[in-house]
């Protein structure tokens, strides 16, 4: 079974949707319990990071969270996968779950092109810089679905794939040990998110 | 870097999709499922649904169809038409919208906007407008385009997106329906007020014109609803043709 972490963040219709279309037995969680008997867990999210940060500690799952990242893939989607670096600078400085080295930053900030828009919205082509599992049915360069303000940076050693915006090579997909993460949507890139998916939760 | 965007719009109402020239004379076209399906096959890049009686009728949204095509179809998803508040959000958005479209509404209730974008992030609120030029200026109508608000359109596009609209629709009714392009000066009036993006709406009658619409780099997105459902226009070769001409393309 795969558990996507409900902390009342975001819209899991469509993850739920997706997993389903694939075949993949899915539940959407908020107890230890199911964590603990998940084969995987997807860990969503979209908002802002300190809010969001707040709620997945009201649930008192992070130390379950992080105990069963030890054990068991875990992939992080846009702002969940933005929760799993050390810290991020969105409106103020919060601590992130840590699990992979990096930190999460403004990137209207970073780009040098002032003119270039942000949120970074739409289709962007993933290319893929270290050879992974996840891209098992992936082809490099495909086009995935990005909507997002801020990015994680200083996180080349986990960084699996990027895409290119103005001067930035945005982190597109990590993975340190059993954690991944996506700063795109797998479930609204169409067929290439689908593939991704799929390979997912075949880890 | 970052694809210039295809957008079929269906606009349905009753269960149907229709699509209007200079939203009168509705035609009714095709089931909003199967046209999703096919747009999604052929390579279509979002999909926005308008509830186009919603406005002035005060109908629900159809949330069954919605269900159906966010359950089987994997790319954002837009959805307008009689979006008034938070419920209204809240409902379309659990049906498997990704982003909602306020127009009227947001006319009636401008809070709204500021409302959804804190609850749901910027990236879930469209500002859609129906803009036609009234003494030279460029005028804000409600009701799909059939009242004259007497609002500076410009004027209220900047105020949407400070309040939190991430993206804007703007449809010129001016060029609606008529075929003879996108209207390029009223775009660009917008895109030198506003940093968000800006999906550009009315007046697609050929590829061409949708060449021409990206020389326009403040422009990020075309949507086009007769002549994709007429498959007068073929998404796939649009794309190609794009693409062929140096426009960034997800093929």
């Amino acid at each position: 079974m795969t558990a996507i972490v409900d902390y009342g963040v975001g819209n899991l219709f469509s993850l739920s949707s997706s997993l389903r279309f694939l075949g993949v037995e899915t539940e959407v969680v908020r107890e230890a319990e199911a964590l603990r008997r998940a084969e995987r867990i997807i860990l969503p999210g979209v908002g802002a990071f300190g809010d969001a940060r707040a709620k997945l500690d009201e649930t008192g799952l992070v130390p379950v969270l992080l105990e069963e990242a030890e054990r068991k893939p875990l992939l992080g989607i846009c702002l969940g996968m933005q929760l799993l670096f050390e810290r991020s600078f969105e409106y103020g400085e919060h601590p992130g779950l840590g699990l992979v080295p990096g930190e999460v930053a403004s990137l209207g900030e970073d780009l040098t092109d002032k003119t270039l828009k942000v949120p970074h919205m739409g289709w962007n082509s993933l290319e893929i810089v270290k050879d992974d599992p996840l891209f098992r049915y992936f082809r490099d360069g495909e086009y995935v679905y990005y909507v997002h303000s801020f990015y994680a940076r200083n996180c080349r050693e986990s960084t699996l794939g990027t895409s290119r915006y103005g001067d930035l090579a945005v982190t597109g997909a990590v993975r340190r040990g059993n954690v991944w993460g996506t700063q795109f949507h797998p479930e609204k890139s169409g067929d290439a998110g689908l593939r991704l998916l799929r390979a997912f939760a075949e880890l | 870097m970052l694809a210039k965007r295809i957008i079929p719009c269906l606009d349905v109402r009753d269960g149907r999709v229709v699509k209007g020239t200079n939203f009168r004379g509705l035609r009714d076209m095709a089931d909003p499922v199967e046209l999703a399906r096919f747009y999604n096959a052929s390579g279509a890049d979002e999909l926005v649904f308008y509830d186009i009686t919603a406005s002035a009728e005060g109908r629900g949204l159809f949330t069954d169809i919605l269900r159906r095509v966010a359950s089987e179809i994997f790319i954002p998803l837009t959805v307008g038409g009689g979006i008034r508040s938070l419920e209204d959000f809240d409902r379309v958005l659990k049906c498997g919208a990704d982003k909602v479209s306020v127009n009227s509404g947001a006319i009636a209730d401008p809070s709204v906007i500021a409302a959804a974008a804190k609850r749901y992030g910027d990236q879930c609120v469209v500002l859609s407008m129906d803009v036609k030029r009234v003494e030279g200026r460029f005028r804000l109508f409600a009701k799909g385009g059939r009242e004259d608000t007497g609002i500076d359109a410009m004027e209220w596009a900047v105020r949407g997106a400070g309040d939190g609209a991430g993206e804007i629709v703007l449809n010129s009714i001016d060029t609606d329906g008529v075929k003879n392009g996108f209207d390029l000066e009223m775009l660009d009036a917008l895109a030198a007020r506003v940093h968000v993006p800006i999906v550009a709406s009315g007046g697609a009658g050929n590829m061409e014109h949708f060449a021409e619409l990206f020389t326009h780099p403040g422009v990020d997105a075309g949507l086009a609803a007769s002549i994709f459902h007429s498959k007068q226009v073929d998404i796939r070769e649009l794309k190609d043709d794009l693409r062929g001409r140096g426009v960034e393309m997800r093929i």
